[in-house]
C-alpha cells in the first residue's frame, strides 16, 4: 500500500475532528484528548444535549462503554462513542462531577445500552444519573452499602445479604390478582441460563409480559484485581477468565492491545501472526460451546450435537494446549508479543492443526445437517427472537448478535489488528434477525477461522529461522506516562470486547474499565421476547450466547 | 450344632455338592462347605453387612447435580462429555433438580450474591449428600481472594468433603477427586454433614444504623439471611 490515501485520511480526520468541535460548540469546556479519540468536557446538564448532537449530526450511533471513575477532587463519566460504519471514529465524552455531589445527566434517552452501564456506574463507583428510569444497583446485592470502588469505600465492612426480595421459585406468585398474571424465576440454578443468570420473568399464559435480567451472582471483581496488579505480568492471567469458555486469548489481546496503545509498544510481525492463529483457535472453540449448548437448549440433544461439539473442543483445546500449556486458561500473551515460540517439533504442531482444519469442513456439514436443516431446530428458531438492527444498535449490541441482524460490523476488518488485514477472509452477517440467523453467522464464522488459521500456518510454517522474534524488548516495569487515557477494544468471541485504561504514573493502572460484549447483547433480552412465548425466552437466551464470568466481570 | 447338613438339605443339594467337590478336589476352605453354601448350591452370594453394602451402592451410583457457576464449569462439563466420560466411574448422570442429586460439584467463585443461593440448593438436596470443591476458588477464593465480593472458600457456606485444587484442575484432576470421594463414600468414612460453616442469623451483632433496622424489620422467619464478615474471612 502507498501512504498517499493514509496521508489524506489523516487530513480528513483532522478536518473531521475540527467538525466535531465546531458541532459541540461552546459546550465544550476542554479538551481532554485520549490516545484513541479526541475528548470533549461538557457539563453534567449538556448530556443529553451534546449525545443527541452526535449522534444525529455526526452519526455517532453506538455507544460502545461508559465508563466512570473517581479522581481526588472529582468523579467522572466518559462517554466512549463510535459508528457502527466505520468504528475507528471515536469520540469520548467526559463528564466531570463535584465529590460532594455526584449527580450527572442520564444519556438514557439518547442510547438506550446508558441504562445498564450507567446502573454500573452507580453501583460501583456511585455516581448519581439524574432522570434514569431505572437507578437500581445492578451487580451487586440490593442491601450493599457503599460503593466499592470508589476512594473511601471500607472493604473490611461486613455485608448483609438476604434471599428476601426473590420469591421462592417453587411457589407461583400471582403478584396482581387483577391481571392474573404469574411471576417466575428463571435461574440463578437453571440449566438453560448459562451459568449463573437470574430471569425475572412475568406471564401471562404461556406468553412472557415483562422480563428482567438480574445478574451480579458472579461479579467477582475483576476491575478491582486488574487495579491491583502491575501491568507487566500480574493482569494477563485474569482476561482468560472473564470470557472462560476458552475465548482467553481473544480476552487477553484486549489487554495487550489496550497497554499496547497505552504504552506504544510494537509488536514483531511473527508474533502478530501467532496470536492471530491461537485467538481463531479460541474463537471456534467457543463457538462450538455456543452450538453444542444452543441445541441442548432447543431441542434437548444431550447425546449428538453436544457430545460432537464437545469432541471438537477437545481437539481444539490439545492443539491450544501444545501452543499455550494449558487447556483453558492459557496466559499466552505477553505485553509486546507472546511468551514462546511454538512447540518442538514444529512440524508435529503443524500437521495436527492441519488435521484439525481438514476434518472441519465434514465436521460442519454434519452439524449442518443436524442443526440447521433440521426441524424441530427451525421450528424454534427461525422468526423467533427477533432483534431489529436499529434496536440492536441503540443497545450496542455486537458481534454475531449484531451480525445476525444485518449489522456489518466485526472489528477485526474495520479496525484492523493483528495480522487480520493481511489475510483472506470475510465478515459473515445475516439478515434474518431472529435466532436462527445467530446460530447460521456463528457456523459461519467457524469456516472463516479455519480459513483463517491455514493461512497462519501457511505462513509460519514458511517464515525465515532468523526472524522468528517472539517478544519486543519491553521494560521490565512498566509505567506509562501519568494520565495517559485509552480506550481499545477487540472483536472476541462475542463482540466488542473493549478495555478503558488510564495510567497514574505507577506500575499499576489507575483505572482498569472492561466493555463486556456479554453486558450489552445481554441488555437486549428484554427488547427480543416481551410479547413471545415463554420457550422462544429460553431458545433467545441461547442464541445470545453470555458467558456469564463476562456479563459480571 | 453340627457341621453336618441335615437329611433333607442334604439329599435336596447332593448333586450338585458332588460336582463341586469333585470339580474343586481336596483341601478346600472350609467356608465352603459351610450349610449357607449347602442351601445356595452352586449358585454364587455374598456375605456383607448391610451398610457396608449401602455405601458401596451409594458410591458406585453417584448422581451429580447440574451446577455451574464460573470457569470450571467448563472443564465439569468436558468431564462429563466425550472422551474424558465421567460417567464411566458411576457418576455421569448430572441432575437439573438438587431433590434427586446427592452429589454436588461446586465449580466456580462464590460471590456474595451467590452465597444464599448455593446454600438453598444444598439444603434442598436430600441427606445423605456430598460436596466437592473445584478449583482454587473454593477452597480461599482462588485468584480473586481479595476482591471485595469474593467469599473466601465454599467452606464459608457448606460443608465440603473433597477439594480439588487447579485453575482450573484438568477433567482428569476432576475424575480422580470423584474417584476419592467414592473411595471414601464405599468406606463409609465421609464426614458427617455439620452445619456450622454458614451463618444464618438475623443480623447478629450488625450495628443497627437506619438501613439495618430497616432490612430486619422486612425480614421473616423464613428468609435466609446471610451476613459477610469480611474482616473475619481467612
Amino acid at each position: 500500500m502507498s501512504t498517499e490515501p493514509e496521508l489524506d485520511a489523516d487530513v480528513a480526520e483532522m478536518s473531521f475532528e475540527d467538525r466535531l468541535e465546531a458541532l459541540v460548540g461552546t459546550r465544550v469546556l476542554e479538551r481532554d484528548d485520549h490516545k484513541n479519540a479526541p475528548g470533549f468536557v461538557i457539563r453534567p446538564d449538556d448530556v443529553q444535549d451534546v449525545l443527541f448532537d452526535l449522534r444525529d449530526e455526526a452519526g455517532f450511533d453506538h455507544l460502545s462503554c461508559v465508563t466512570a471513575q473517581q479522581y481526588d477532587d472529582r468523579y467522572e463519566s466518559i462517554y466512549h462513542l463510535k459508528q457502527y460504519d466505520d468504528p475507528t471514529r471515536e469520540v469520548s465524552v467526559v463528564v466531570p462531577t463535584s465529590t460532594d455531589n455526584p449527580v450527572s445527566q442520564t444519556a438514557e434517552p439518547v442510547f438506550r445500552s446508558a441504562d445498564w452501564a450507567e446502573r454500573e456506574n452507580f453501583d460501583l463507583v456511585g455516581i448519581d444519573y439524574e432522570g434514569h428510569p431505572d437507578p437500581r444497583r445492578i451487580l451487586l446485592p440490593e442491601t450493599w452499602q457503599g460503593h466499592p470502588l470508589s476512594q473511601d469505600y471500607n472493604q473490611e465492612k461486613p455485608q448483609v445479604v438476604t434471599l428476601s426480595e426473590h420469591a421462592n421459585p417453587l411457589q407461583a406468585d400471582h403478584k396482581d390478582t387483577e391481571t392474573d398474571t404469574m411471576f417466575l424465576n428463571i435461574g440463578p440454578h437453571h440449566p438453560a441460563t448459562h451459568g449463573v443468570l437470574h430471569v425475572k420473568t412475568v406471564l401471562d399464559g404461556e406468553t412472557v409480559v415483562d422480563v428482567d435480567p438480574d445478574i451480579g451472582y458472579l461479579h467477582r471483581c475483576e476491575e478491582q484485581m486488574c487495579e491491583q496488579g502491575t501491568y507487566r505480568h500480574q493482569i494477563m492471567p485474569y482476561p482468560d477468565r472473564w470470557d472462560y469458555v476458552s475465548a482467553g486469548l481473544l480476552n487477553e489481546w484486549a489487554y495487550a492491545r489496550a497497554v499496547e496503545d497505552l504504552a506504544d509498544i510494537e509488536v514483531p510481525e511473527y508474533a502478530q501472526v501467532i496470536r492471530t492463529m491461537g485467538a481463531e483457535l479460541c474463537r471456534i472453540a467457543a463457538h462450538m460451546l455456543a452450538l453444542g449448548t444452543f441445541a441442548l437448549d432447543v431441542f434437548g440433544d444431550f447425546t449428538a450435537v453436544f457430545q460432537y461439539a464437545f469432541r471438537d473442543r477437545e481437539v481444539v483445546q490439545d492443539i491450544l494446549e501444545d501452543l499455550t500449556g494449558q487447556r483453558l486458561m492459557f496466559n499466552y500473551f505477553r505485553l509486546g508479543g507472546v511468551a514462546w515460540d511454538l512447540p518442538e517439533p514444529r512440524e508435529e504442531f503443524f500437521e495436527k492443526t492441519r488435521d484439525f482444519l481438514d476434518d472441519l469442513p465434514h465436521k460442519v456439514s454434519e452439524y449442518e445437517d443436524l442443526i440447521v436443516t433440521n426441524e424441530i431446530f427451525q421450528i424454534r428458531c427461525v422468526d423467533t427472537g427477533i432483534l431489529e438492527p436499529e434496536v440492536a444498535k441503540s443497545y450496542g449490541a455486537t458481534g454475531p448478535t449484531a451480525r445476525g441482524s444485518g449489522i456489518d460490523m466485526d472489528l477485526r476488518r474495520d479496525d484492523p489488528y493483528g495480522y487480520y488485514e493481511n489475510l483472506d477472509w470475510d465478515v459473515i452477517t445475516e439478515d434474518g434477525m431472529d435466532n436462527y440467523s445467530r446460530v447460521l453467522v456463528r457456523m459461519g464464522e467457524v469456516e472463516e477461522s479455519a480459513k483463517i488459521i491455514e493461512q497462519c500456518v501457511d505462513l509460519l510454517e514458511d517464515w525465515p529461522e532468523d526472524d522468528r522474534e517472539i517478544q519486543s524488548n519491553v521494560p521490565r516495569t512498566l509505567k506509562p506516562e501519568a494520565d495517559t487515557e485509552t480506550y481499545r477494544a477487540v472483536e472476541a468471541a462475542k463482540g466488542e470486547l473493549g478495555i478503558y485504561l488510564r495510567s497514574d504514573g505507577t506500575d499499576k493502572p489507575g483505572r482498569f474499565k472492561i466493555r463486556s460484549p456479554c453486558f450489552h447483547n445481554l441488555s437486549t433480552l428484554a427488547e427480543m421476547t416481551e410479547g413471545e412465548y415463554i420457550p422462544d425466552l429460553i431458545a433467545s437466551l441461547g442464541s445470545l450466547d453470555i458467558v456469564l464470568g463476562e456479563v459480571d466481570r | 450344632m453340627s457341621n453336618e447338613p441335615t437329611q433333607q438339605i442334604y439329599d435336596s443339594t447332593a448333586p450338585s455338592t458332588e460336582t463341586q467337590e469333585d470339580r474343586m478336589g481336596p483341601g478346600v476352605d472350609a467356608r465352603m462347605n459351610s450349610k449357607l453354601r449347602e442351601a445356595f448350591g452352586s449358585s454364587p452370594f455374598i456375605l456383607t453387612k448391610f451398610d457396608q453394602f449401602m455405601n458401596w451402592v451409594r458410591g458406585s451410583s453417584m448422581f451429580m447435580l447440574q451446577f455451574g457457576i464460573a470457569c470450571c464449569s467448563i472443564e465439569m462439563i468436558h468431564t462429563y462429555a466425550i472422551k474424558h466420560d465421567l460417567d464411566r466411574f458411576g457418576a455421569g448422570v448430572p441432575r437439573a433438580s438438587p431433590r434427586q442429586a446427592d452429589v454436588i460439584i461446586v465449580p466456580g467463585t462464590i460471590v456474595s450474591k451467590f452465597g444464599p443461593r448455593m446454600k438453598r440448593v444444598y439444603d434442598q438436596m436430600p441427606e445423605p449428600k456430598f460436596v466437592i470443591g473445584m478449583g482454587s476458588c473454593t477452597i480461599s477464593g482462588g485468584p480473586f481472594q481479595e476482591g471485595y465480593n469474593v467469599v473466601k472458600g465454599a467452606e464459608e457456606i457448606i460443608p465440603v468433603d473433597i477439594h480439588v485444587p487447579g485453575c482450573p484442575p484438568r477433567p482428569e484432576a476432576l475424575i480422580y477427586g470423584v474417584a476419592k470421594l467414592q473411595e471414601r463414600v464405599a468406606n463409609g468414612e465421609s464426614s458427617p454433614v455439620v452445619v456450622k460453616p454458614y451463618e444464618l442469623e438475623q443480623f447478629g451483632d450488625l450495628e443497627r444504623d437506619e438501613l439495618v433496622q430497616k432490612l430486619a424489620d422486612q425480614i421473616d422467619e423464613e428468609d435466609l439471611v446471610m451476613r459477610y464478615n469480611w474482616a473475619d474471612s481467612p
